[in-house]
């Protein structure tokens, strides 16, 4: 075990997978010599050359677009696309082409490539350098959409979704890199070292994509969370005194039914919590699957708390960031409800 | 012009391009310059690319009037008589298949299609400087490529039908072929995307120390597209084994090339900005495309990088089964195209060589034609869209993931199947 912050387990899991197969290339704007805006791939480019880590010139659909053509070859590329509000010009490559490519033609060619993005607000970005896009990849049928929380996760996901022989949509909270952030932003600042998912296993380790993991146990209800999200919803949990189960959920597409089921029947109560805007969010699906699956064991109606249907303010932030006071309040009031 | 008053600029217009003619108008193609055959020079794979900037703004032309093979281009070709019958075949081949195909789309044996009239030369005389291996990035105006290469007619025939032999299970378009085994990456049926990827594949071919080349196909309409762009900013940057290119067929549906090319020469100069050697040849001359392809392949073998070609031809049929040309240009400018028809090109050429006739060119139609009715008979057989056996339809759950996700099985559970 090393303690390491969610940047250093991401350069690790890049600098495993780079190690053990040479098929895995890395590449995106900033990435190669300088080793990222946010250093998630320092190093790399000394240590495995020029053609297996390298700069990009700024063109999203470019960058991706290769990969695809790259993937179709057989190698495994992991692009990085700065921030993911940057992604949309990549947006066609990844929905017309990346994610059907093994469909439509039958097998004969199939994209095992990553698209990592830091997402989420939380650093004064604006609405250019906050968005949490995740819903516009769910939606997408053949794609797999991953969020973690924290380092350890990350590490063992990334290497999954390099592994993984489908495109993977890789979110990394960039609020959480550097540290387990619950929303209160008027605090100091912790870091990952004095957290146990700091602790991070050395080498080769995967988490499979599809295992959602229960942070919190409680009887009151549940709490669906991903990324930064998690840490909102435990502090929220302790602050309204409410026994609330939260779930961290990881990887959103295929999404672990099994884990939300168990909790919602057993809680009978359901908080969908997300960063990015509610209206057409992934908690309207998540809402929906609840609903079909737990119906008879539900007390109270599934509630949601996210990001306010506007763009990501600047000076704004805390106004619209879904804080710990607002999920604390919805929980009271979800375990309230008769 | 006059310097107007500073004071006083007139109001700002408009440009929008228009062709030179409209239904009812005289065809007029006065506005292509075209070169004497043999008379553009040939320079070496390794030239510098500031020194044939020239190459982008004529035309590379092989065959004259006579069906003679002229001029430095030809001297470089290597090719035998039997390859140049054999490229004959082809084109006659992708010809016959696309009139039954169209012909069975009328009698609604499928939902759409799309020929090649007039453009056979370039997909099929290209494939002939690839090497197995190599990987194509077509359009859905390529599949003389798969007929060079070898694919069976019969396994394109299920693919338009969506029968239950249909290599990609009835889940594509008719002519959205996919063959890896000959080189003939997936079409997607967006426009301009296959660009990029071509570039990407021929990275990876050089990233791992490969001797594989990629060849990325668009059309002129395409160009304008960001992926286009996308394409040559990094074959430029990375000088990617890569061949990059433009069938300019004039017509873009209804859209003339005027209306993405803008105030460009030609299509061939956008790779100049990118320092990418850029050719424009006849394209409606099977040895010229042949030509021009060997160059662009020898530079990628050589690690020279990308070279962008124009092909300059003629869509003279429709853009597709649900296209009506007469609506936009004029019934007759097909048959005034200068460039003429490229199966007749290479005919004459043959004739001119005295390897072929008249006669045996009539037997070798009625040959081809004969085994492409009798491919029909079977592949109907098996089914057409709306008759016959398909793709059981438990198979369109298969593929979206290399494994099914739960929520899936759960879907074709509640499907049925």
């Amino acid at each position: 075990m090393a303690r390491m912050t969610m940047i250093e387990a991401i350069r690790d899991a890049l600098d495993v997978a780079m190690g053990a197969d040479p098929s895995v290339v890395v590449f995106g704007e900033d990435v190669g010599y300088f080793g990222g805006v946010f250093r998630c791939t320092a190093g790399l480019q000394a240590k495995y050359g020029k053609t297996r880590c390298f700069d990009t010139p700024i063109n999203e659909s470019g960058i991706v677009g290769a990969a695809i053509g790259m993937a179709a070859y057989g190698l495994r590329p992991v692009v990085e696309i700065q921030f993911a509000d940057y992604v949309y010009p990549a947006y066609d490559q990844i929905v017309s082409e990346a994610a059907r490519l093994r469909y439509r033609s039958a097998g004969q060619f199939t994209c095992p490539l990553v698209v990592r993005m830091p997402s989420g607000g939380g650093i004064f970005g604006g609405q250019t350098h906050s968005q949490s896009p995740e819903a516009l990849f769910t939606h997408v049928t053949g794609l797999k959409t991953v969020v973690p929380s924290n380092p350890r996760d990350a590490k063992g996901l990334l290497l999954a979704a390099i592994e993984c022989p489908d495109p993977v949509i890789f979110f990394e909270p960039k609020r959480l890199y550097n540290g387990p952030f619950d929303g209160h932003h008027d605090r100091p600042v912790t870091a990952w070292k004095t957290h146990e998912l700091g602790e991070v296993p050395e080498g080769h380790y995967t988490i499979p994509l599809g295992r959602a993991e229960v942070r919190r146990q409680g009887r009151a209800a549940t709490v669906l969370a991903y990324g930064t999200m998690v840490h909102v919803a435990l502090a929220a949990a302790e602050e309204a005194g409410v026994d609330a189960e939260v779930i961290d959920l990881r990887t959103l597409l295929p999404l672990d039914m099994e884990t939300i089921t168990a909790s919602v029947s057993k809680t009978g109560r359901c908080l969908v919590l997300h960063e990015a805007t509610l209206t057409s969010g992934y908690g309207a699906e998540l809402a929906a699957l609840v609903q079909a699956e737990c119906f008879w064991h539900l007390e109270a109606p599934i509630r949601r708390v996210a990001g306010w249907d506007t763009p990501y303010p600047h000076t704004h932030e805390w106004s619209y960031f879904p804080g710990p006071a607002r999920v604390a309040e919805a929980l009271r009031q979800l375990v309230e409800v008769a | 012009m006059n310097r107007p008053d500073p004071n006083e600029f007139p109001p700002l217009s408009l440009a929008v391009p228009e062709p030179e003619v409209r239904p009812g108008d005289q065809p007029d193609f006065s506005h292509v310059a075209i070169p004497r055959a043999g008379t553009v020079r040939r320079p070496p794979v390794d030239a510098d690319p500031e020194s044939i900037r020239d190459l982008a703004f004529t035309i590379i032309r092989v065959l004259n009037r006579d069906g003679q093979a002229v001029g430095p281009w030809a001297e470089a070709l290597d090719i035998t008589p039997e390859d140049l019958l054999t490229g004959l075949r082809h084109m006659m081949t992708l010809r016959i298949y696309d009139a039954r195909m169209l012909n069975a789309q009328r009698q609604q044996k499928t939902s759409f299609y799309m020929q090649h009239l007039g453009e056979e030369a370039i997909s099929c005389g290209f494939q002939r400087a690839l090497r197995p291996g190599d990987m194509n990035f077509p359009t859905y105006r390529q599949a003389g490529l798969l007929i060079a290469a070898g694919y069976p007619i019969s396994s394109m025939m299920n693919q338009v039908f969506s029968n239950a032999e249909d290599p990609m299970r009835g889940r594509q378009l008719p002519v959205c072929y996919s063959s890896r085994e000959h080189g003939f990456f997936t079409i997607s049926g967006n426009l301009a995307t296959q660009y990029i990827q071509a570039v990407g594949w021929a990275m990876a071919s050089a990233i791992s120390g490969d001797r594989k080349i990629a060849a990325g196909w668009i059309g002129d309409g395409s160009t304008a597209e960001s992926d286009f762009h996308a394409a040559l900013v990094f074959a430029s940057t990375y000088k990617a084994p890569v061949v990059l290119n433009i069938v300019n067929n004039q017509w873009a549906i209804s859209t003339f090339q005027g209306i993405a090319r803008g105030g460009a020469g030609t299509f061939a100069a956008r790779g100049l900005g990118f320092g990418i050697p850029s050719l424009r040849v006849d394209g409606n001359d099977y040895l010229a495309v042949l030509a021009a392809a060997q160059w662009a392949a020898e530079r990628a073998r050589c690690n020279l990088g990308p070279t962008l070609i124009e092909y300059v031809t003629y869509r003279a049929g429709a853009h597709s089964t649900s296209d009506d040309p007469t609506a936009y240009r004029p019934t007759e400018e097909s048959n005034a195209w200068p460039l003429g028809d490229p199966i007749l090109r290479l005919k004459n050429h043959l004739i001119v060589l005295g390897h072929w006739s008249d006669e045996r060119h009539a037997q070798a139609e009625a040959e081809i034609l004969a085994e492409i009715t009798q491919m029909q008979k079977r592949a109907e057989a098996i089914g057409t869209l709306h008759h016959g056996q398909h793709p059981s339809p438990a198979d369109m759950f298969e593929d979206v993931y290399a494994e099914m996700p739960p929520h899936l099985l759960k879907q074709r559970h509640e499907a049925g199947f």
